[in-house]
Formats: structure tokens, sequence, C-alpha cells
């Protein structure tokens, strides 16, 4: 089958008065329809730039898309015009961001924010707008869905507004749902229940999702595959159930045990990574992670290691010595 | 263990309410947000308290009120001998050099145009304990204890990442050689690899120094990791307080079996196979809080008498206390 969304080889930089940035250093991934991939790292490894990037979305400049193909249902994005690319978004790939109190308009009502986009991309006019509207928001359960149209922003709670915001997202039945930490800005109770939705809407709907967020947890009751980011580097990849029960990579290993668990026997400790991540304005010759990594050997100083199959084609590393990690963890 | 069984802070019927206000000229009072309403809990000598809650429950609120840094509206907070709801001026000042908080955000709680050495020397020089080379040892130590390099002295906050920023506020928490920190979300601003260094460091800290936590955070496993005892708010109350295996293994109240069971599981396994009971609607507002049981708004095992009557805080058994009519059910 066709992958819905194939990505080959991405670079995006951002030229700073301090130097270049190297946001996103080549990552090559594919996602099938209807698949959920999560998307795991820590501030400033690229999860964010790449989905902005692929949605064109990045300012550029100082940003620039270096090379590489973005390529959704055979059509490289990265080369579409500005006018083409205003088509592809909100109707076959939708976002949501991190913040509902920032990505809401405030003088608007959230009627007509909804309605704006039906409106743009279905053709609807207005009466039929604020119809699918109220079925949207009644659709991601919100109460009294049609009274709540002409509500500003402000007048909804924090998890009212991310639900607006998926509501707006899947207005079009995009095929694509792209989600920015959509729930770290909410509490425990309320992410239970964003998740719960997404992925119900998700069965529903048959669209691909991609999750991104710093949480280990989140994704994995929710995702099929997982992308680990660091330093702008795809780490390790694969199937939910490979990445935590068969870790290959060091630093996956590393947030998996700097996560306290809710079911951990007494006395845990938890174990920490040392150091920092490396400064994105002079990435390391070698591997970026071989600073921190207590597992480095001086090969890992030397040459950063390529992506490799570690247990079968579909999950794959960039390790030196996944193979001595493979002896460890299982 | 015998240390843990004397108590350091005891909180009587804590409430704090904060007037709302109507008018320009004449502020007249039409009613109160009640951020913390009747809250009892003792905190022993070497322990850490746990407490969680969702945004809105009341929990930095608790926090702040117990250091004084609110005016309680009414109640007690005794800490060893002392009440410290009758101190004023420098008897008070004197008594807070052995309580300490350590706030959220460590870019916002550190002085930008303050070296490191002028942040940490600024206490010792506001309760006049150290005086000149004493002084810069005493800092030296302090950086020394947190694992930063006593030669960053000279640097400013912006020097620094977000982690070792951190490691500066509970630097300068420790310069009094207090007896209890109050720790409000300290790692919820960093990073996951950054929040494992920052919590083992408080850990050994308090072995080292025998310190008293008490940490305010939503993240229930981290809270669960670092406590001996959890207490869990709800719009103003504590619902559930016990032994942090206690409250896990046999939680007595419907909202802290609902925020359990929310918690995301790093395990493909556990998590598909875990029931979640997912509770609806938010957090009501605390100006205008349900009557009766204030979690009756979404409770998912909700009866009659709930919207009547407000469930007592309560020991149920040994050293568990929960606020649920029905707690005894689920014994």
């Amino acid at each position: 089958m066709e992958p819905l969304l194939e990505i080959k080889d991405l670079k995006v930089r951002f030229h700073t008065e301090d130097g270049i940035v190297n946001a996103v250093n080549g990552i090559s991934y594919s996602l099938e329809g209807g698949g959920i991939l999560g998307v795991v790292g820590e501030s400033g490894c690229g999860k964010s730039v790449h989905a902005l990037s692929m949605m064109r979305l990045i300012q550029i400049p100082p940003g620039n898309i270096e090379s590489g193909q973005v390529l959704f249902d055979g059509r490289d994005l990265i080369k579409l015009s500005e006018a083409e690319m205003r088509q592809v978004r909100g109707r076959d790939i939708a976002m949501v961001f991190q913040d509902p109190m920032t990505s809401l308009n405030p003088v608007y009502t959230v009627g007509f924010q909804i309605c704006e986009a039906l409106m743009l991309h279905k053709g609807l006019d207005k009466n039929q707008a604020k119809e699918r509207a109220g079925e949207l928001l009644t659709l991601v359960g919100i109460p009294g869905a049609k009274q709540r149209l002409d509500d500003y922003p402000h007048q909804f709670s924090g998890g009212m507004r991310q639900r607006a915001m998926i509501a707006m997202a899947l207005s079009c039945e995009p095929r694509l749902l792209i989600a920015d930490e959509p729930t770290t800005a909410l509490d425990v109770t309320i992410q239970a229940q964003i998740v719960d939705l997404v992925r119900r809407l998700q069965e529903e709907l048959g669209m691909a999702v991609m999750w991104i967020t710093h949480d280990l947890g989140v994704v994995a009751e929710l995702a099929h595959k997982i992308n680990v980011m660091y330093a702008g580097y795809i780490i390790e990849r694969g199937d939910v159930w490979d990445i935590y029960k068969r870790t290959r990579h060091p630093y996956t290993l590393g947030l998996l045990g700097s996560l306290p668990r809710l079911d951990e026997p007494p006395g845990t400790k938890l174990v920490s990574i040392p150091g920092l991540p490396p400064d994105l304005l002079a990435l390391p010759k070698g591997c970026p992670f071989a600073a921190r990594c207590i597992y480095r050997i001086e090969q890992c100083l030397r040459e950063n290691p390529p992506l490799v199959e570690a247990d079968g084609k579909d999950h794959i590393v960039a390790c030196w010595r996944w193979e001595h990690i493979a002896g460890r963890v299982s | 263990m015998d240390a843990k069984d004397k108590i350091l802070v005891q909180v009587h019927n804590l409430k704090k309410y904060f007037p709302i206000t109507q008018g320009n000229l004449l502020q007249r009072h039409v009613g109160d947000i009640k951020a913390v309403d009747d809250v009892s809990f003792d905190i022993y000598q070497g322990e850490t308290l746990g407490l969680v809650g969702e945004t809105g429950s009341g929990k930095t609120t608790v926090g702040r009120t117990m250091l004084r840094l609110y005016e309680p509206t009414a109640g007690q907070i005794n800490f060893g001998d002392t009440d410290l709801t009758a101190l004023q001026g420098n008897e008070l000042r004197r008594i807070r050099a052995r309580m300490q908080m350590i706030f959220q955000d460590p870019y916002a709680s550190l002085n930008p145009r303050m070296t490191v050495g002028s942040i940490l020397s600024s206490p010792l020089e506001v309760h006049g304990v150290w005086k000149g080379n004493q002084k810069r040892d005493r800092v030296d130590e302090l950086l020394r204890i947190v694992g930063l390099n006593p030669d960053f002295v000279n640097r400013y906050p912006h020097e620094f990442s977000g982690g070792q920023r951190q490691r500066i506020c509970i630097a300068r928490a420790l310069a009094l050689n207090p007896d209890l920190v109050v720790c409000d979300e300290p790692i919820s601003s960093l990073d996951v690899s950054i929040q494992a260094q920052v919590v083992n460091l408080l850990d050994e800290l308090q072995d080292k120094l025998g310190l008293t936590y008490l940490f305010i955070a939503h993240d229930l496993s981290m809270v669960r990791h670092i406590s001996d005892r959890m207490a869990v708010m709800y719009l103003g109350k504590i619902v559930e307080l016990a032994d942090r295996d206690e409250i896990y293994l046999h939680s007595l109240h419907p909202y802290t079996q609902a925020l359990m069971s929310a918690v995301p599981v790093p395990d493909p396994d556990i998590a598909k196979a875990r029931k979640r009971i997912i509770l609806q609607g938010d957090i009501p507002s605390p100006a205008n809080p349900p009557i009766g049981c204030n979690f009756n708004t979404r409770c998912p095992v909700v009866r009659e008498n709930c919207y009547k009557d407000d469930p007592a805080y309560r020991k149920i058994i040994n050293k568990h206390w929960v606020a649920c009519h029905y707690a005894e059910d689920y014994l």
C-alpha cells in the first residue's frame, strides 16, 4: 500500500544572528493512512519544527527547508505554491496546537472560527456551516453545542477550547491530523478525555494521526508507531511495543528510566540522563547523544551512526552499540 | 523512622478566601473564591508529603498560606511549637528562615540582574548569620551541594539552562538550613530527562540534610515517586490522604480513583489492559462550588445524599483520611 505521508531526508535550518541552528537534520519516514504515529522528544529535538516545516508554516527567513521531500499522497508539499498549499492546510492536513488559549482568536466567536474553514474549503453557505459547526461541537463532546457557537473563546474552559480546536481541525475531514502537544497544557483528567476523544474519532473517521509529545506515557496507549527524536535526528523508530519493551537506543532507554511510574515498587530510583542536549548551533561530529551516553565508545565520538534495522525491518535505530544494549534489555 | 513520628507542621481547619469585589470606587464585597476551604493535615519531621490536584484545586494556595505568604482567612498553622498565625514582624521573619520555598518557574523566580553569588548570599545577609569570608564559603558550599561548579558565582541566571536554574533556586532555599521546604511544582517546566536529575537531587538532599518537604505537583506519578504520604485536593478541600502505596492500591475516594486511572503509564501492555475511569466535564468554579459534596458534578458513582450533605473529612482506617460519604463501601 502506498503510504499517505512519506518524508525523505528533510533538513531544516534557521539562519540566525548567532549562527546556523540545525533544527532538523535529514529525517525520513512514512505514515500509512489510518495509522497513529507518536513523535517523542524533548524541547529542541525538532519534533514540532519538522511538523511545521511539513505544513510550510515556519517563517522563511530565518528558517529554510534546505533539502528533502514531503510526499503527501504522492505530491511533494515542499514544491507546491503558496495558493496550492493553502488548499492542503485545513482540508487534507489539519493541525491542533499545544496552547488552546493562544491558538483561538479572542475577538471572534468559536462558531465563526469553525464556520470559516467550512465555508472556505467545503463551499458551504453560512447556515449550512453553522449547522455543521454545531454537529462538530457535539461530536467532540461540548454540552449544549448549538448555544455555545456564539460564545467567545474566553467563555470556554481550557479543555473545552482544546475540544473546539479539535472540532475545527476535523471540520473538513482531513486525512491527517497533526496534534502538537495537544494535552500538555491540560490537567490529567482532561487529558484522558482528549486522548479518548482522538482515539474514538480516529477509529470512526479513519484518518491518520501524528501525535507530537514529550510524554512517553500518553503515546504508549495511543500510538501504533513511534519516532524518537534527538537533536534533529530520528534515533529510534518502531512499533509501540518494540520501543517500550525492546528498546535499542540508550537515549530512549534513558527517557523511560527518567519517568516515574505509578505502578513502580517502593524505593525505585530514577535513572536520570546526565548532562544537557547538545547545542544545535554546533552539533558534535559524532553521535549527537555521545556526550551523555553511558555506553559510549571511541567510535561514537568520531562517526554519527546511521539508522539500521535492529530486530527486523520495522524497528530501526541509530546507535553503534544497539546489539550490546539489546543484550542488556531483554 | 523514629524521627518521622514527630510532627513538624500541624495545619488545622485552614481557610483562605479571596474576596470578589464589584465597583470601582466603593469596592463592594460580593462573594468569595474559596481557594482553600477547611483543610487539616500534619507533616512529620523528615517526610515528604505530596500534594496533588488539578488546576484551581488550591494546592499552591495551601503551600503559600502555610508559609504566611498569604494571610489565612481562618485556621491554625503550628510550626513546631509556634502558632504561625499569631506571629508578626520580626518574630515572623525569624521563623521564616526555617521554612523555604522552591517555585515552579526557574526563569521567573531568579532576578536576572543579580549574579548567582548575590542571589545566594542575600538570604545570608537578610538574616545576618554569616559574614565576610564565611559568607563566601557558604555560597561555595551551597553550589557544590546542588551539583553546580562553585566557579559559577559571578554568572547571571540567563547563562544557565532550566535545570541548572532550578538547582540555583534549590541552593537559595537551602541557604539558611531550613527545616521545611515547600516545593511548588519544581519540575513541571523542565524536560523529562532533566526532571529526573532534579528529583534525584531533592531526594539526596533530604537524606543528607534531614529536610522535610511539602511537594506540590499535578504529576501524580512523580508525586508518588517522591512522597511518603500523599494528599489529593479537589476544589479547595483535601479529599483523601494516605501513605503513597495505600492511596495508589486502595484509594477510597472516587476522584482519586479516577485521577489514578487517568495517569498515562509508559507501558503499552498495561496501558491497553487497564480500565480507565474518564470523568466528564471540568472542575467547577471555586467562586460557586456545588452544594453538598463538591465533587458531585463529576462523580461517576454519585448518589442522592451527595447533593445535600457535605461529606466529613474523617479517618477511615489507620492513617487513611477520606472525605466521601461512601468511602467505607470501598474497603
